[in-house]
């Protein structure tokens, strides 16, 4: 990694597109935004090969056949986490994706982005965005499981951690809409489509690929949030697959979360090994998005 | 200790939910109707629904565990939102029980009463709040209430073990300890600083009892607290102080817990049903279930099973609930 810039004594032609006169100070700023980058690619490889080594012994199809179990440590595993979470983020995606992508697809294309009630909603949903995720669960709590009456149930999670990734999901669309060139619209419009034609048939099959991408990374959030689960009353031992929107659940940052607690050596590589599953299933979304974004792209 | 505790596991697993339902009903002869001996004839359904205090938690788990192994119809689950958290579900109907690490308080009673939510205490098993230091030190095997309180109080400025006691090397104290919203600290500062919750506040405070051992174990100095069943588990790495208040050093022990010797750090864990929700027959069968292998369940979430004279208040408080129930 030594640079040749400061040892070459006569300036090569690519050196002095580099600038010149402060050889070291270049350097060193390289070698600054290098480490800070490395800080964060290190910690998560550290974290990675920790779990995976910790977990690897308990990293067998018994995780998602077996069901949690206090009394056997030797045999426990995540089935009812694993089906729980399914279910939970079956329904987030229900509730926020097509609630996110209409509002989107209101604020961009029919809104008018001056009114004064556009500016309001605008600033709440910026603002919604950094809530942090305890506070849905409060929200949750007091406002669907208690005054919607539907209780500690997974459409209680789905619908609480939908509001949660609402705003990410608006957010994203929103940017999608606004990467569609305007010629596009102008286009339509000019050969006498009407508003919702354009928007039907050109506007958003043209956003496509960013609208997925946001969601399926908004839903990736979704999946590792126990903090507004736990608050909403997600149950911490359950040896049953949930049987319908109206069905008790856990997920799996709350098995993970209470099996770290447990005293028992057992437990804790056995949440290595859950941890290790939810970061594939992480990976695997995030994947997806890559997918579906690099095979739909255009450009124009 | 852990060794034979993990192996005794092992052969558990291997027997299966047949033998573990045969020795819980030959542990106890005082059951009352159901026979928890019959697996897999029950035709009971619906759901039992409990919450309350992550110590707890444990026990009624293992529970839930075992009934559902002899109950397929029935759905059992257990959260942990803690102690206070719970009973607020639990008076609202939201839940058909509630665990506890402490007796429950006078505004939540009266916030059961309220809504007209009648319930009845049932004392499951006992826990030793064990005081532990690292294994390096060897100069305190016992201490003092008077010890601990100096040490604990709010206004303690103790930071070196030669101000615990005349004699005790000069070696930098560092504590640790569970969190503020914890049972056991709750119960804690009650016993040994005289009020509930009263502690100094510059120790490493967490929620989860691994922390407070990988703390205790890492440093030369090391004291902290938690139940008894993170010390037995991790015995190799941490060392338990003798309470004396007042009558001797007395080691944390199963027995010493269960006799009343272990004065005052021995704590009761109990479990609030709700009448009402006794009333169904799947609540009734599980804690019926719960009381009559509370023996076998104790041991199975590694908690310290009740005296003899502990066990028949327990059926006996049962009976009396059911009875309130009247079905």
């Amino acid at each position: 990694m030594t640079a040749t810039i400061a040892t070459t004594p006569s300036p090569a032609p690519e050196s002095t597109l580099e600038g010149h006169g402060q050889p070291l100070i270049d350097k060193t700023f390289r070698w600054i935004l290098f480490a800070a980058t490395a800080v964060g690619i290190v910690f998560l490889a550290v974290l990675i090969v920790y779990v995976t080594l910790k977990g690897l012994p308990r990293l067998t199809p018994a995780l998602w056949q077996n069901m949690p179990s206090i009394r056997n440590p030797d045999t426990a595993g995540a089935q009812s986490a694993i089906t729980g979470t399914i279910w939970v983020m079956a329904f987030t995606a229900l509730t926020a994706l097509p609630v996110g992508i209409l509002s989107a697809v209101y604020l961009e294309e029919f809104g008018n982005a001056k009114s004064r009630f556009q500016r309001v909603v605008d600033i709440n949903i910026q603002n919604l965005a950094a809530v942090p995720s305890v506070v849905f669960g409060i929200l949750g709590l007091a406002i669907i499981a208690r005054a919607f009456q539907l209780g500690q149930t997974v459409i209680t999670a789905g619908l609480t951690l939908g509001l949660l990734v609402l705003p990410v999901v608006i957010i994203s669309t929103r940017e999608s809409l606004r990467a569609v060139p305007q010629n596009i619209r102008h286009g339509s419009l000019a050969l006498g489509a009407t508003q919702w034609q354009t928007t039907w048939k050109q506007t958003m099959p043209a956003a496509i690929p960013g609208m997925a991408t946001g969601t399926i990374l908004a839903l990736s959030r979704a999946i590792g949030e126990a903090a507004p689960l736990l608050l909403l009353g997600a149950v911490s031992f359950i040896s049953f697959n949930p049987t319908g929107p109206f069905s008790a659940y856990t997920t799996m940052p709350i098995q993970i979360f209470n099996w770290t607690k447990d005293p028992r050596e057992e437990f804790q590589i056995l949440a290595a090994a859950l941890i290790v599953l939810l970061l594939v299933l992480l990976l695997a979304m995030n994947a997806v998005a890559i997918l579906i974004r690099n095979r739909t792209q255009r450009r124009w | 200790m852990t060794f034979t505790r993990r192996a005794a596991l092992a052969a558990t697993a291997l027997s299966g939910a047949l033998l573990l339902a045969a020795c819980g009903g030959s542990s106890d002869s005082g059951s009352t109707t159901a026979d928890p001996t019959n697996t897999g004839g029950s035709d009971l359904t619906g759901s039992v629904r409990i919450d309350g205090s992550s110590t707890v938690f444990p026990l009624t788990a293992t529970a839930a565990e075992d009934f559902m192994a002899a109950n397929p119809g029935v759905q059992v689950t257990v959260a942990s939102s803690g102690t206070g958290g719970g009973f607020e579900k639990f008076c609202r109907g939201e839940t058909d029980a509630n665990d506890a690490s402490r007796p429950v308080k006078d505004d939540e009673a009266a916030n059961c009463e309220a809504a007209g939510i009648e319930f009845g205490q049932l004392t499951v098993a006992t826990d030793a709040l064990t005081v532990v230091v690292n294994p390096a030190n060897d100069w305190a095997t016992c201490l003092t209430i008077e010890e601990l309180a100096k040490i604990w109080a709010p206004d303690s400025t103790v930071n070196n073990w030669n101000q615990v006691r005349d004699g005790f090397p000069d070696e930098a104290l560092s504590l640790f300890g569970p969190g503020t919203d914890s049972g056991t600290f709750d119960y804690f500062t009650d016993v040994v600083n005289g009020e509930e919750g009263a502690s100094r506040a510059d120790y490493t405070p967490s929620e989860d009892d691994n922390v407070i051992v990988q703390g205790v174990a890492g440093s030369p100095g090391g004291l902290g607290y938690f139940g008894f069943t993170y010390f037995e588990e991790n015995a190799d790495q941490l060392k338990a102080v003798e309470i004396d208040s007042g009558s001797g050093c007395v080691a944390p022990s199963a027995d010493a817990a269960r006799d009343g010797s272990y004065e005052p750090l021995a704590r009761p864990l109990f479990v609030y049903p709700s009448v009402q929700a006794l009333q169904q027959p799947q609540v009734r069968a599980f804690f019926e279930y719960y009381v009559a292998n509370d023996a076998a369940i104790a041991e199975g979430a590694l908690y310290i099973p009740l005296s003899e004279e502990g066990q028949a208040q327990l059926v006996a408080d049962l009976d009396a609930l059911l009875a309130k129930a009247g079905s």
